[in-house]
C-alpha cells in the first residue's frame, strides 16, 4: 500500500511530528488539568465566584479553533509561532471538559457524606481530601479524558502555525492534493486519540474499582500513577522535539508554490554556506507568515510584492513593478525587514474558467466572462474574498456580477472544485501547476485590475547582518526562476505528487552555479 | 466536688433567620443516661444533636458539653469528642467497612496498631466479629449491617457522649427491635451518655430512660417512660396515640 511505502520512507519525520503531537497534547492537557481542576473546585464550592469562570470557558470551547490562533499570534508571552501559542490554546480548549467534570464530580457528592464527615470532626482540609476528591476523582477523570481527544483532533492544526505535530502530513496532503499524505497524518492522530482514550479509560475504570473496593489508598496510589505516567510522555516528547538554538528559520505560506519556494531558499542556503537551516514550511496565510517574520519566529520567507503593499501594508493598488518594489522596501525597512532581490517571475493572480467553456464561449480576457458570469458560481480564497485588490475591487473593474454569491473554498481545493464543475470561475494562482493537469484557461487581464506580483525573499535584518554568507547565497537566485520554472515545479509536486525537496534539488542540480 | 452534667441546654433558642425552630430550650443530661427526644417532623430534633456538637450555634442560650460551653472548644476537637450517627447512616463509599470505622481514630492520629485492635473490638461489640467484615464495601451490607457500622464508627474514638439521629428509622421493625437491644447491651458495656431523637414513641420508649416531648420550639414534657405514657398533654397523647392504637388493635382483634 502507498500508505505504507511513505511510513516507511518517512520514518524519522513521522516519529518526530508524532513526538511532537503527544508533546503538544501532553503539557497542554496537564496544564489544563493544574488549572481547571482548581477552578472546577472553587467552583463547585463557590458557585457564585465559579460561574462566571465556567461561563468564560464556554465561550473559549465557541471559537473555531483556527481563529483563535489568529488572535493569539500577535500577543506576547502566549503568542508567536510555534510549539506556544499551539499550547495556550489547546490548553483553553481543555479547559472546558475539566472544569464541568469536576464540578460536576463535586456536586454529585451526596450531602450526607459531607455531613458525616464534619460531624465526625473533620477539618475542611481533611475533608477535602479524604472524602470530597476521592469521591469526584472518577468523574475529573472521565473529563479528562474528554479533553485529551479533543486535543489530539485540535493539535493537527496547529501545523498551521508552525508547532508541527501530525497536522503537517494534513496540510501538506491538502495543498499537494494528495489523499496518501492526508492519511499518513490523520490515521496516527486518530490512533493517538484511540489510545489516549483507551488508556485514561483503564485509569478511570481503576479508580473507579479502588473506590468501590475500598481503600483511599490506592485511589491514591493509582491517581498519582496516572498523573506520572502522563508527565513522563511528555518528557519523552520533550526529549525528541529537542529545539535547536542557531539555525536559519525558511518559513513559507500554505501552498504549493510557497513551500516549494520555501524549500528552495533554505536549500540554496545550505548548498552555499555551513548553517543549520529549520524548514517552517506550510504556516498560514500572509498574515501569519508576516507576524512570524516581524516577531522572530521565522528568519526569511518568499513574499509577492503587489501582496506585501496592499495586503501587509494597506496601500492603495499601483501597476507599476518598480515603483511597487521601491514602496515596500521602503516600508519594510522601517519594520528592520530587508527585500531581497525578486526571483524572476511574477506570480499574478489567475481568473480561470475551463478550457471547453472558453472555446465554447469564446473567451480570451476577464470583460468576455461578464456576460456567461451571471449563470456562473465562482469560488475564491478566503484572502482573495476580503483582499482589497480581491474579488471586490474585480467586479467593480469588470462589472462581474455572479448567479449567486461566491463560495469560499480553500486554495488547495479549488483547482479540483472548477475541473469538478462544481464552480465555474476562479481565482486561482498564475504558476499553478494544476492549470495545465486540469486543462484550464486562464483569462486575459486586459485592463491590468491585478498589480504586479513579483516573488521576492523577504528577511529579517538582524538575520543578514549576524550570517552575511545568507544574503550573498540568496543574491545566486536572483532573477533565476522564470514562471515556466516555477509552472513546472508546482506541477511536479501537485500533478506528479513528487517531494517539493526532491523537485527543488533537481531544479537546483540542473543549473550552473 | 460533683463531675459536671455530660450536656446542659441553658435557654437555647434557634431561628436561624426565620421562625423559631427552638424557643428557650432547657435540657440537661447526667453522664451515663440515655434521653430519647420525640417529635413530629420538623419539630427541631436534628437541630438539638447539631447544637451539641456545634455543627450549628444558637441564636441565643448556650450548651454546655462536659462543663464547657461549645463557643469554648475547638470545634474538631469536640466532634471528635463526641459520636454521631447520622439518620443517613452515610458510610464513606469509598472506603472500607474497617477504614469507615477507623475515620475518627486516625483523626486523632492513633498509631496503625491500636487502630486495627479498636475496629476489631468495635466489630465485635456491634456483631460484625465473625465474617470478613473489615475488607467489605458498605455497598455490600444489609441495612442492619450498615447500621452497626454507623454506631461502630461513631463509638470508634470512645467518645463519652453519642449522639443518634434516628437511627434505625429506615429498617423493618424485626431488626430494629434487634438493634434495640444490641444497643442496650453496648450500652451496659459501655456506659455513653446517649442523646438520641426519634419521630417513633415506641422506639424512645425501648431507648430512653427519660422521654422528652418536642412541640412547638419547647420540651413539652421531659420524664421517665411510664410518666410520659400517662401523660394528659394533648402534645404527648397527640404522638402516644399510634402506639395505644397498635396496642388496642392486638387486644381487641381488627377495628
Amino acid at each position: 500500500m502507498r500508505l505504507i511505502a511513505f511510513w516507511r520512507s518517512h520514518a524519522a519525520e513521522l516519529a518526530a511530528l508524532l513526538g511532537q503531537h503527544v508533546f503538544l497534547v501532553g503539557v497542554s492537557t496537564l496544564a489544563a488539568v493544574l488549572i481547571g481542576v482548581p477552578i472546577g473546585l472553587l467552583a463547585a464550592k463557590r458557585p457564585r465566584l465559579g460561574a462566571p469562570v465556567v461561563w468564560l470557558a464556554n465561550v473559549a470551547q465557541t471559537i473555531p479553533s483556527l481563529a483563535m490562533f489568529g488572535f493569539l499570534l500577535p500577543l506576547p508571552f502566549v503568542g508567536g509561532l510555534g510549539a506556544r501559542v499551539a499550547i495556550t490554546v489547546l490548553v483553553l480548549y481543555a479547559l472546558l471538559p475539566i472544569i464541568r467534570t469536576t464540578v460536576a464530580g463535586m456536586r454529585s457528592i451526596d450531602a450526607s457524606l459531607v455531613e458525616a464527615g464534619l460531624a465526625l470532626g473533620m477539618t475542611p482540609g481533611q475533608l477535602f481530601r479524604r472524602v470530597e476528591l476521592p469521591l469526584a476523582l472518577p468523574s475529573i477523570v472521565a473529563g479528562i479524558r474528554v479533553a485529551t481527544v479533543i486535543g489530539v483532533g485540535t493539535a493537527t492544526i496547529a501545523a498551521a502555525v508552525g508547532a508541527g505535530g501530525l497536522g503537517e502530513y494534513i496540510f501538506r496532503g491538502l495543498s499537494m492534493v494528495e489523499p496518501t499524505v492526508i492519511l499518513a497524518g490523520a490515521v496516527p492522530a486518530a490512533l493517538l486519540a484511540l489510545t489516549f482514550d483507551g488508556g485514561l479509560m483503564l485509569l478511570e475504570r481503576g479508580i473507579r474499582r479502588a473506590i468501590e473496593s475500598g481503600g483511599s489508598r490506592r485511589v491514591r496510589t493509582i491517581a498519582i500513577a496516572g498523573v506520572l505516567a502522563m508527565a513522563a510522555a511528555a518528557g519523552v516528547a520533550v526529549a525528541i522535539m529537542r529545539p535547536d538554538a542557531d539555525v536559519i528559520r525558511v518559513g513559507s505560506k500554505n501552498f504549493t508554490e510557497q513551500i516549494v519556494l520555501g524549500e528552495l531558499l533554505a536549500q540554496t542556503i545550505e548548498r552555499q554556506t555551513d548553517l543549520k537551516v529549520e524548514r517552517r514550511l506550510n504556516l498560514g496565510g500572509t498574515f501569519i507568515c508576516d507576524q512570524a517574520l516581524r516577531s522572530g519566529d521565522i528568519d526569511l520567507y518568499v513574499e509577492y510584492s503587489g501582496t506585501a503593499l496592499t495586503a501587509v501594508f494597506h496601500q492603495p493598488v499601483e501597476t507599476d513593478p518598480s515603483r511597487v518594489l521601491d514602496a515596500i522596501r521602503q516600508r519594510y525597512a522601517q519594520a528592520g525587514l530587508t527585500l531581497l532581490e525578486p526571483l524572476g517571475f511574477e506570480n499574478t493572480f489567475a481568473i480561470l474558467v475551463r478550457g471547453q467553456d472558453a472555446a465554447s464561449l469564446k473567451l480570451t480576457t476577464i470583460g468576455d466572462a461578464a456576460g456567461p458570469a451571471r449563470n456562473w458560481r465562482a469560488g475564491f480564497g478566503y484572502e482573495f474574498l476580503q483582499r482589497a485588490d480581491g474579488y471586490p475591487g474585480l467586479a467593480k473593474a469588470y462589472g462581474l456580477q455572479f448567479g449567486s454569491p461566491p463560495r469560499a473554498m480553500d486554495l488547495s481545493l479549488i483547482y479540483r472544485a472548477l475541473a469538478d464543475r462544481q464552480v465555474d470561475l476562479i481565482a486561482g494562482d498564475a504558476t499553478s501547476g494544476l492549470i495545465d493537469a486540469y486543462g484550464l484557461t486562464m483569462l486575459k487581464d486586459d485592463r491590468r485590475y491585478f498589480p504586479p506580483y513579483d516573488a521576492v525573499p523577504v528577511a529579517r535584518r538582524g538575520m543578514l547582518l549576524a550570517h552575511p554568507q545568507v544574503k550573498d547565497a540568496l543574491a545566486t537566485l536572483a532573477g533565476k526562476v522564470t514562471v515556466a520554472d516555477m509552472r513546472r515545479m508546482n506541477r511536479a509536486v501537485d500533478a506528479e505528487h513528487q517531494e517539493p525537496a526532491a523537485v527543488v534539488r533537481a531544479f537546483l542540480q540542473a543549473r550552473p552555479r | 466536688m460533683t463531675e459536671p452534667a455530660a450536656i446542659v441546654f441553658e435557654r437555647v433558642s434557634v431561628a436561624r433567620g426565620g421562625p423559631p425552630i427552638l424557643n428557650g430550650v432547657d435540657l440537661t443530661l447526667e453522664r451515663g443516661e440515655t434521653v430519647a427526644l420525640v417529635g413530629r417532623s420538623g419539630a427541631g430534633k436534628s437541630t438539638i444533636l447539631k447544637l451539641v456538637n456545634r455543627l450549628l450555634t444558637p441564636d441565643a442560650g448556650r450548651i454546655l458539653v462536659s462543663g464547657r460551653p461549645t463557643t469554648e472548644w475547638d470545634p474538631y476537637d469536640l466532634r471528635r469528642n463526641v459520636g454521631y450517627v447520622l439518620q443517613e447512616i452515610a458510610l464513606f463509599p469509598h472506603m472500607s467497612i474497617a477504614e469507615n470505622i477507623a475515620v475518627v481514630p486516625r483523626l486523632r492520629g492513633w498509631d496503625e496498631g491500636k487502630v486495627t485492635a479498636r475496629v476489631r473490638e468495635l466489630l465485635e461489640l456491634t456483631g460484625l466479629g465473625g465474617s470478613d467484615f473489615a475488607i467489605r464495601r458498605p455497598h455490600e451490607l444489609s441495612g442492619g449491617q450498615r447500621q452497626r457500622v454507623g454506631v461502630a464508627r461513631a463509638l470508634a474514638a470512645d467518645p463519652p457522649i453519642l449522639l443518634m439521629d434516628e437511627p434505625f428509622g429506615a429498617l423493618d421493625p424485626m431488626t430494629r427491635r434487634e438493634m434495640h437491644e444490641q444497643l442496650r447491651r453496648i450500652q451496659e458495656q459501655v456506659r455513653k451518655t446517649i442523646l438520641i431523637v426519634t419521630h417513633d414513641m415506641g422506639e424512645a420508649f425501648a431507648m430512653g430512660s427519660r422521654v422528652g416531648v418536642l412541640a412547638d420550639g419547647a420540651l413539652a414534657a421531659l420524664d421517665t417512660p411510664r410518666a410520659i405514657a400517662r401523660s394528659e398533654d394533648p402534645r404527648v397523647k397527640g404522638l402516644l396515640a399510634p402506639l395505644f392504637e397498635a396496642t388496642a388493635a392486638l387486644q381487641g382483634g381488627a377495628p
